[in-house]
């Protein structure tokens, strides 16, 4: 029993920044109707950039989320004034195939070219403070993954608070519901795609850093980051943030079970057959809003 | 029309005899990736470039094809039977999890298909880790002819087939419900049917492109065969061509080799960077590929070449 619990509360931690990965995935999705395939890419950018700025410097790996997450919006920023803002008036399933092509091809990029910069290694930060652990009884809590969990979630409300509080926050909201409606109402609908655009690829870039503490990086990593967080969203649906924050943490609760009881080799398999699954129940509109 | 399958006719020809007429091994190779390329290409383009059905998990299928004819042939069955027994597993996945994964319409078809061969490549890694690599002896009598000539069947039967859809009522009725499926579901086209059957035809000269690749490797891990890079190569080998037309496959996997073996020498990893960006670059600026500069060029230069590309409008 004890042992079930140790790998739920693993579970549960990684499940944490599956939910962040997600937000940021659904961010983009629900405002733009696009569906950026290489979110996974843009994280392990971001966890580079941590590894980096850790290596050379010495900048504690929480300290850099102030520098990854807007370098991550410009990324986001630049891709998609140059490649996704062009698909903007297509029509609605045209629009989504086409992004996902498009991403396809730019995970392709962005993977080859941190194999040409860094090798295809594994990196991993290792801080004063990494392997420290908080103990409840017999259970074992590694405390940095506990600080990214927790950061994650703090980086979540303040979305949040953006996002039902700043007129931009509402202006992304208005035109996520009817971009035609908040045109008329005044809001400049491109800008608003880019910031929409941006803060998904910001919330990657957080991604890729809380990645980069607990767990090793390497340049190919994104399928499976991707693959993660389209699973998180299908659970969740689009539209509530600590939904689909907690579905995140449910996938990672189910999946470290089922690797303690199935063999870990079935971890990934676990969360991917539950998405067909869902897929197969609500085939017509699984980004369906709750 | 006809000048188009004398053209044909000439090139089938010619491929034919390039073994007889050189003893060099790096060109019979290299045409042979060719060919093999083209296959993939063009049994995903039945789907996709016709039928307007993006399949990301076309590996899947791929790898069945080889795995399957893998383990019979090095088991000692003739390789013919394996090949069959390969091409009928791809098509039996065809039907067992492609049928319900076309409820799923447009982009949820894309990535539940992913999903699928991500779950098949997993799988088969955790139960086949071991590299499957062809005995001594069985490597003292290996012959790239064979090899040869079984890629020059496959590119030749699924571009035919291709040539055929492109005529035939059938695949008039997949353009008409690429364009759009409801409209064509309310002029009387079964389009579950009709997608159906064309993910059908698609998996079955994926799982037979499979084969020949098991049949022509050295050694490879089985989880390889079933990588999302050739589901890629796919893509990117018919987009560059020219998708939805028969002869885009060909000419990109002519392309897209020449480009991979000439700078995989000097730089592994560069090839692949010039293809997503190229990728890329297609699918934004110029959906058309390769098949579409060629024919605004010969229109350009006023040339009556533009008549002979049998090409079909674009998605």
């Amino acid at each position: 029993m004890t042992i079930l619990l140790q790998n739920a509360i693993f579970g549960a931690l990684v499940g944490g920044l599956y939910g962040v990965a997600a937000v940021g995935l659904a961010l983009a999705f629900g405002v733009l109707k696009m569906l950026n395939v290489s979110h996974g890419e843009l994280i392990m950018l971001g966890g580079y950039l941590s590894f980096w700025l850790f290596t050379l410097w010495g900048v504690d790996p929480f300290l850099s989320l102030a520098l990854t997450a807007p370098a991550l919006f410009l990324v986001g920023a630049v891709l998609y004034q140059g490649l996704f803002s062009r698909l903007i008036r297509f029509p609605d399933e045209e629009k989504l195939k086409s992004s996902i092509l498009i991403g396809f091809g730019l995970a392709l990029i962005l993977q080859t070219l941190a194999i040409l910069a860094w090798q295809a290694d594994e990196r991993a930060i290792t801080t004063a403070y990494t392997g420290q652990v908080l103990r409840l009884g017999t259970l074992v809590v590694p405390i940095s993954r506990l600080a990214a969990f927790a950061l994650g979630f703090v980086a979540l409300g303040g979305l949040h608070l953006f996002l039902s509080r700043t007129d931009s926050g509402r202006a992304i909201r208005a035109t996520a519901e009817d971009w035609q409606a908040a045109s008329l109402m005044g809001i400049p609908v491109r800008r608003t795609y880019l910031y929409a655009f941006g803060l998904g690829s910001a919330l990657a870039g957080v991604s890729g850093t809380l990645v980069s503490i607990g767990d090793a990086i390497s340049p190919s990593i994104g399928l499976s980051w991707t693959l993660k967080a389209l699973i998180v969203v299908v659970l969740a649906g689009l539209g509530s943030i600590f939904g689909t924050f907690v579905a995140g943490v449910l996938l990672g609760i189910v999946e470290s079970i089922s690797a303690f009881l199935l063999g870990g080799v079935y971890r990934e398999v676990v969360g991917l057959v539950l998405f067909l699954l869902i897929l197969s129940v609500r085939p017509a509109g699984l980004f369906g809003r709750n | 029309m006809r000048r188009g399958v004398v053209a044909a006719a000439l090139l089938i020809a010619v491929l034919a005899a390039v073994p007889a007429l050189t003893s060099r091994t790096a060109v019979v190779t290299w045409l042979f990736l060719v060919l093999l390329h083209a296959g993939i290409a063009q049994s995903w383009n039945l789907l996709a470039g016709f039928a307007g059905q993006i399949n990301l998990g076309h590996a899947a299928f791929f790898g069945l094809g080889a795995i399957v004819t893998r383990t019979l042939w090095l088991g000692g069955t003739p390789v013919g039977w394996a090949l069959l027994a390969g091409v009928s597993a791809a098509l039996a996945a065809g039907l067992v999890i492609g049928a319900p994964s076309l409820r799923l319409r447009g982009a949820y078809f894309a990535i539940g298909t992913l999903a699928l061969a991500e779950i098949l490549r997993i799988t088969t890694g955790n139960i086949l880790p071991e590299v499957s690599a062809l005995s001594v002896a069985q490597l003292a009598g290996y012959s790239l002819m064979p090899r040869y000539y079984l890629a020059l069947a496959l590119a030749i039967a699924v571009t035919a087939t291709a040539w055929a859809l492109a005529g035939s009522r059938f695949g008039l009725g997949l353009i008409a419900l690429r364009e759009d499926e409801e409209v064509a579901a309310g002029i009387g086209i079964p389009t579950f049917r009709h997608k159906l059957l064309a993910l059908l035809v698609s998996s079955l000269f994926a799982g037979l492109a499979g084969g020949v690749f098991a049949y022509y490797h050295p050694s490879f891990y089985p989880a390889f065969a079933f990588n999302p890079l050739w589901t890629f190569d796919a893509l990117l080998i018919t987009f560059l061509g020219g998708v939805g037309t028969v002869w885009g496959p060909v000419v990109g996997a002519a392309f897209f080799v020449l480009v991979r073996e000439g700078l995989a020498l000097r730089l592994t990893e560069l090839h692949l960077l010039i293809f997503g960006l190229l990728f890329v670059f297609v699918v934004i600026v110029f959906p058309g590929g390769l098949m579409e500069a060629a024919s605004t060029l010969a229109r350009r230069l006023g040339s009556p070449a533009k008549a002979k590309m049998p090409r079909i409008e674009q998605g």
